[in-house]
């Protein structure tokens, strides 16, 4: 157990802070000075402002002093996916385009974490427009896995899992597609929380998929991660997806809900492709639960090998869609070379995006296109449905479902060149998202080669008190949180 | 898996409003041939009488009161703007 500042929980050092044994400073201090030593190897941050977290820090600690604390984040140093708006910080998504963008107004979630007294704490590396599976699509520069790093951190949300795993934030926000804030917490170790559709406002969210899209939180516990889902869910008019109904008290929920639960194994997710490795360590986790006297059953969701082919549809549709308001025009990167207005167009966005981002633009606006339509987007629309209808029929039976969260853990640097290879890390993450389901990853385990395992528990809708019950009953009995990378 | 399908990159490069270099094109030609061989398996679906869905729960028009808030000034929303000229953004001429 590490007694670092920067390797413990929210809940720890809330409490020194509320017992005037720590400083927001202080401890803004020990975040920056790991930052400064593993950053070189780390390569979490496209940015970060020290004497602006400082300045914030310092006024957290001005309202403890006064006896006006905002609560239990007031004075914690929280790090953001850099496709989350923050006023007057640069917003980039890991792209050309928006290299020099500086954001002009905040997110909800950002408005809503400094309502809550967060120190907002730099701007992380991820996939470029949040598509990949390795951070490895980043324009600037590679993150490695703090476990080693000549591995990946998994993606697209690979700096914020990385930077919490390497002790440079106390916790971070991801957002999470068709995994990535899932699948970057299982291979850095860490708790990553997606929670359901419609929870936490998009608002000022650098669009991908916008029906799949959704943030939130990377943590070292699960409570930490309820608490920080506390204070970013709830209803926002500014995004109309957003669900409008009471948001229970997560953290509190914890200790009251204790099951037994009746959890569900989905055997399409067992198959050809798992590591055997990662399969162990889930079916020691189910074990577990079955040891704590919880029912477990094998459940079938039959549309599982369609989720991949329906997401890379919806997906690529609706990001061919979103991105094409960076045009060169209003914001974002213009080229210099072009000859008239539609030139301009064509040029900028060939030098702003990169490889990845143009394929899935081309594909989408390929599926999209006159005469394809209906073979594939409404097709693919259609299959959805089932993809969904397959999740609310295991509900019947079952309260949770378990699996792995990615079926291979962290790889080299390098190591996939293939799309669809890439595609593939997906497997276990993607159908959450189509069914616009709550599912968190949670660690249990290493492998021979000392690389971090997580679990995969998929809740029923809008029930993330339950998701984070059933989470935290597997932590409690468990030590895998106190461990942590030697960098 | 290796049987591509051929898709006619350069139409849907037009549509999409991105130039592509000829390596770009070779390349993504293939990659996208294989990614939609890949995706051809959803055929075998019966989705005879399924209702698409565009989002994963029912989403409905959100009716607003037309109100005037606080907006950006003009220095801020157009910060980031590649070209300006006393208040405005500069293009390209688009008219003959």
């Amino acid at each position: 157990m590490s007694t670092e500042l920067f390797h413990q929980p929210i809940t720890a050092l809330s409490a020194a802070l509320e017992g005037k044994r720590l400083t927001a400073v202080e401890l803004m201090q020990a975040v920056i000075a790991r930052t400064k030593a593993v950053e070189p190897r780390v390569r979490a941050f496209n940015s970060s402002d020290e004497a602006d977290a400082l300045a914030q820090a310092a006024a957290s600690d001005a309202r403890r002093a006064a006896g006006t604390s905002l609560g239990v984040l007031d004075g914690i140093p929280i790090g953001f996916k850099d496709v989350i708006a923050v006023t007057g910080q640069p917003l980039t998504a890991s792209s050309k385009m928006l290299a020099n963008f500086v954001s002009p107004y905040d997110a909800t979630v950002t408005q809503k974490l400094k309502r809550a007294g967060a120190v907002i704490w730099g701007r992380l590396n991820c996939d470029e427009f949040a598509m990949g599976s390795s951070t490895e699509n980043s324009a600037f520069h590679t993150t490695g896995n703090p476990w080693d790093v000549t591995r990946v951190p998994g993606g697209s949300s690979g700096g914020s899992a990385a930077a919490l795993a390497a002790g440079e934030a106390i916790a971070t926000l991801g957002s999470d597609t068709g995994g990535s804030i899932r699948q970057p917490a299982a291979l850095c170790g860490v708790v990553g929380l997606k929670p359901t559709y419609g929870l936490v406002s998009r608002f000022g969210l650098i669009a991908y998929a916008s029906s799949l899209d959704q943030i939130g939180p990377f943590a070292r516990t699960v409570e930490d991660a309820a608490i920080v889902l506390q204070a970013i869910a709830g209803h926002d008019e500014r995004d109309s997806t957003s669900f409008n109904a009471a948001v229970p008290d997560y953290r509190s929920e914890l200790g009251k809900r204790r099951g037994p639960w009746k959890l569900g194994i989905p055997k399409e997710y067992f198959a050809e492709g798992l590591s055997p490795e990662i399969g162990a360590a889930v079916e020691k986790a189910i074990a577990y639960y079955q040891a704590q006297g919880c029912e477990v059953k094998e459940v079938s969701l039959p549309h599982t090998q369609y989720c991949l082919d329906t997401y890379y549809i919806i997906a690529t549709a609706e990001a061919s869609s979103n991105l094409a308001r960076f045009d060169g025009i209003r914001y974002g990167h213009r080229s210099a070379k072009a000859k008239d207005i539609v030139d301009l167009y064509f040029q900028s966005r060939a030098e702003g995006f990169g490889a990845e981002v143009k394929r899935r633009i081309i594909l989408g606006t390929y599926v999209l296109s006159s005469g394809y339509y209906d073979a594939y987007y409404l097709r693919a629309q259609k299959v959805r449905t089932l993809i969904r209808q397959d999740f609310l029929n295991a509900y019947q039976e079952v309260d949770a479902l378990i699996t792995p969260t990615s079926p291979i853990p962290a790889f080299k640097i390098g190591e996939k060149s293939d799309p669809l290879a890439m595609y593939l890390c997906d497997i276990y993450t993607i159908g959450v998202n189509l069914a616009g389901l709550p599912a968190i990853s949670v660690p249990c385990g290493f492998t021979s080669g000392h690389l971090p395992i997580g679990f995969q528990l998929i809740g029923q809708p809008f029930q993330e008190a339950n998701l984070l019950a059933v989470a935290h009953a597997y932590e409690q009995g468990h030590d895998w949180k106190t461990k942590y990378p030697s960098l | 898996m290796s049987s591509a399908i051929q898709i006619d990159i350069d139409r849907v490069a037009k549509l999409a409003r991105i130039a592509l270099t000829a390596e770009e094109r070779a390349m993504f030609s293939s990659q996208l041939g294989s990614v939609l061989h890949h995706i051809e398996q959803l055929s075998k679906v019966d989705v005879t009488g399924v209702e698409p869905s565009a989002h994963a729960f029912a989403v409905h028009n959100v009716w607003g009161e037309d109100v005037a808030g606080p907006a950006l000034p003009v220095t801020e929303a157009l910060r980031n703007a590649p070209a300006q000229r006393e208040h405005m953004i500069v293009v390209p001429k688009v008219v003959e």
